[in-house]
């Protein structure tokens, strides 16, 4: 029983970052009918915005010592962040919490990004085919993430969390198992909190805001808002740079969990678009349950109970699944009637 | 006075035993015997192909065997310091290229993909006229390489390679490995286990799905079952799985008190720190600490995983650290040229091409069966791993193996691992035939 437990929380903190990407590529979808590939490279942007962070606090000066030399012969170098050198305790302490402090630089960083990306590309393609939209996103989701590698390399670049939240939470206690059963990381019990949070903010802004409102209405009938007088491009422009955040937001609190490296965008963007057909194209509530229900079916079946059964099973559970749904209900769980049928 | 007749029958007899007699001798000397092998050099210079991921997942690590080989032909050339040329056993080499020509390279991108490592090698022997193909940091790549090579007629010097195919099953004459493999992991790194952890362990493995994870579980199940060890599981994760969360926790309640990961490159990095994420060092189970193993460390990994390393044993094939004059010899150079000391893969890459040219230079050719010849059975030290033999059998290099611990207070972000062992090469060997395959007849090509 503590083993299920304990493959739910791992799908659970899992399913909130494909959650959060596909909700960012559902709502593209749903606004622009673009079908954006570059997604998964925002994903990896907001990571290495964490990257940066950390490395812009980890700058330093840098002392030759005489009396020591390297193995090659030249002295050694010692070295001492800026940061601690002028704050002392407070900038080590800004050191420690560089992942969580990153997604306040985060956020500007990605709207900028999301902003240049659709004015300077994406809006070139909304009235071209989805294979031209699908090629030339793929293309600069290929250019993002070299250009990346050229800066960073290609090894992943490790990301602690702040200390205090390095350690264990023992999860079973609060549900009645024995101590030590069923203990998680606390990072990615932080990170499931986070990926509710940003969701809630989400809806919360395209439901109670009249900004949402005209967005929600663009996304039922763009021409009617048009007609109405409203400048829905510019609004959407807005609503790709709110995805774009989103992604970022989710890959920079992120990188505790899995190191960064150029690469990791591609690997949650094959995950995240059928994240969003399962859950329904065009459907914000399809892509949040179907982040969440896919994550813990992939936990699940990793386990050595059903592997025994079904060898290989945790590889193709995801697209398996995919067949499935789209067999039995070909607009996903959620999904809306006209999206994706014309 | 004699009369001679003349028949048409007669004629051509005589024709055609006349052109035989002339032809005779040249059938005997000509190409068709002394021919020609696949690129053989014309001019004054030679062509080394560098085969090496410059993209990908290892791209870093091909970068630094492209440093490696870049340096192997300056000395070769007679350029710089000279390196370990000046510490190598084997004199032939002097600093005026091979055989009396200059080396000069060409690279291919090998992706670490099997399919784009051959199409880069193939292009480097027929269009760029590669004398032979090195590098490389996978097995699969290796194996298929090596077999494209052998098809071809041309010699290939393996890079960073550590499954037991390359040298086993796989084998072929026209491949050679300097790099250790998952055997000799295995040998080294099992009394280490048994001296730090007893002999009543239970292991858990976390195994990457393809040859060269098979293959390391394989070695390590069978050293550490000898020992007495339990085997809980092993479990096959996809290459490049990202979050290995979902295979750590049945780790947890599994009753085993030992994780081996036979993972290696991303798929290490990642699993390892998620390893430490989920508190399995500060772990008690059956009374005992709970023990993480990587059997098979690259400092460039170790660089990805942090402080996750620390404490954790492992084997390597070369580790700067060492002591030795050869390997002094080889950081200082590496060091002066680049600024950070050489990896195993820089290190085990500049062997190879070193011995390649080596061997050419002692054969007084380039044909393959000559270079091979010249390398079978050969006898050297200076290299960096002490006294070691590139055996005839299965040509794969026999030397002393290193057991490595994570360091517990690093002085540099080069400083991550310190030698805890160094295996003698009696206790890592194992005869030919263990492994399988068949190496073949030579392949000169053309």
């Amino acid at each position: 029983m503590d083993a299920i437990f304990l493959q739910i929380l791992n799908g659970l903190d899992k399913g909130g970052a494909y959650a959060l990407i596909a909700l960012g590529l559902t709502i593209i979808f749903g606004t622009l009918g673009v079908v954006n590939f570059a997604h998964g490279a925002l994903f990896m942007l907001g990571a290495f915005c964490a990257v940066s962070i950390k490395a812009l606090f980890s700058m330093n000066k840098v002392a030759l010592d005489p009396t020591q030399m390297t193995a090659w012969g030249t002295p050694m170098e010692i070295r001492t962040p800026y940061i601690i050198d002028w704050f002392g305790d407070f900038g080590a302490t800004l050191l420690d919490y560089s992942v969580p402090v990153s997604i306040l630089i985060a956020i500007p960083v990605m709207l900028l990004l999301g902003v240049i990306m659709e004015r300077g590309l994406i809006r070139h393609f909304y009235k071209r085919p989805h294979a031209d939209q699908i090629l030339v996103t793929f293309g600069l989701a290929i250019v993002l993430q070299e250009l990346v590698k050229s800066q960073f390399g290609a090894n992943p670049i490790p990301q602690p969390a702040p200390e205090a939240a390095q350690g264990m939470i023992d999860f079973g206690l609060a549900i009645g198992f024995d101590a030590g059963n069923v203990v998680y990381p606390a990072w990615r019990l932080i990170y499931f909190l986070f990926s509710l949070a940003i969701i809630g903010i989400v809806f919360a802004f395209l439901q109670f805001t009249t900004f949402g409102m005209v967005v929600r209405a663009g996304m039922a009938d763009r021409e009617t808002v048009g007609l109405l007088g409203i400048d829905i491009d510019r609004r959407f422009t807005i609503v790709f740079g709110m995805a774009a955040v989103v992604a970022g937001l989710a890959g920079a609190m992120y990188t505790p969990i899995l190191s960064p490296d150029y690469h990791m965008g591609m690997d949650f963007l094959v995950l995240s678009f059928v994240v969003v057909v399962v859950g329904g194209m065009g459907s914000l509530g399809g892509a949040v349950a179907a982040g969440f229900l896919l994550g813990i079916l992939q936990s699940f079946a990793s386990m050595n109970e059903v592997k025994n059964i079904f060898p290989g099973i945790d590889q193709i559970i995801i697209y398996l699944i995919a067949v499935v749904i789209l067999l039995v209900r070909p607009r996903g769980l959620m999904g809306r009637k006209g999206v994706m049928e014309g | 006075m004699s009369k001679f007749e003349f028949s048409r029958r007669g004629v051509l007899k005589s024709a055609t035993a006349l052109t035989a007699g002339l032809a005779a001798p040249t059938i005997f000397t000509s190409s068709a015997w002394a021919a020609g092998y696949t690129n053989e050099p014309k001019g004054g210079t030679v062509t080394f192909g560098f085969n090496v991921p410059q993209s990908g997942a290892y791209a870093d690590e091909g970068a630094d065997e492209l440093r490696a080989y870049q340096l192997a032909v300056e000395h070769i050339n007679g350029e710089g310091d000279g390196g370990m040329l000046g510490t190598f056993s084997s004199k032939a080499l002097t600093g005026n290229g091979v055989n009396g020509k200059k080396v000069v390279f060409v690279t291919g991108d090998t992706q670490t993909k099997s399919d784009a490592a051959r199409a880069s090698a193939k292009r480097m022997i027929e269009k760029d006229g590669a004398i032979m193909i090195t590098g490389g940091s996978s097995s699969g790549v290796a194996v298929a390489v090596q077999g494209l090579c052998q098809d071809a007629g041309v010699i290939f010097m393996a890079g960073l390679t550590h499954s037991n195919d390359t040298t086993g099953k796989d084998k072929r004459a026209n491949g050679f490995r300097h790099f250790f493999n998952t055997e000799m992991t295995g040998a080294a790194l099992a009394p280490v286990l048994k001296n730090n952890y007893g002999t009543d362990r239970t292991a858990y493995h976390l195994t990457a799905d393809y040859t060269w994870g098979w293959s390391q579980e394989g070695s390590i199940q069978k050293y550490t079952e000898a020992l007495g060890w339990k085997t809980a599981s092993a479990v096959r994760t996809p290459l490049g799985a990202g979050d290995f969360s979902q295979y750590i926790t049945p780790v947890l309640n599994s009753g085993a008190d030992v994780l081996i990961l036979n993972h290696y490159g991303r798929d290490m990095v990642n699993s390892l720190t998620q390893a430490v994420q989920f508190g399995l060092r500060d772990k008690m189970v059956n009374g005992k600490k709970f023990e993480v193993v990587v059997p098979l460390y690259s400092r460039l990994m170790a660089q990805g995983a942090g402080d996750a390393v620390k404490g954790i044993f492992g084997s390597t094939n070369w580790h700067w650290s060492l002591q030795d004059e050869a390997s002094k010899a080889f950081v200082k150079s590496f060091g002066q040229k680049y600024g950070f000391p050489p990896s195993q893969a820089a290190h085990t890459t500049y062997c190879q091409a070193i011995l390649y040219a080596d061997a050419a230079q002692r054969a007084g050719t380039f044909r393959p069966s000559g270079v091979g010849k010249a390398l079978e059975g050969f006898k050297f030290d200076g290299l960096g791993n002490g006294p070691t033999e590139y055996r005839a059998e299965d040509h794969q290099c026999f030397k002393d193996v290193l057991v490595v611990k994570g360091k517990e207070n690093p002085t540099s972000k080069f400083d991550l691992l310190e030698v805890v062992e160094v295996t003698p090469r009696a206790q890592v060997e194992y005869p030919a035939l263990l492994l399988g395959g068949e190496l073949g007849p030579y392949n000169d090509g053309a």
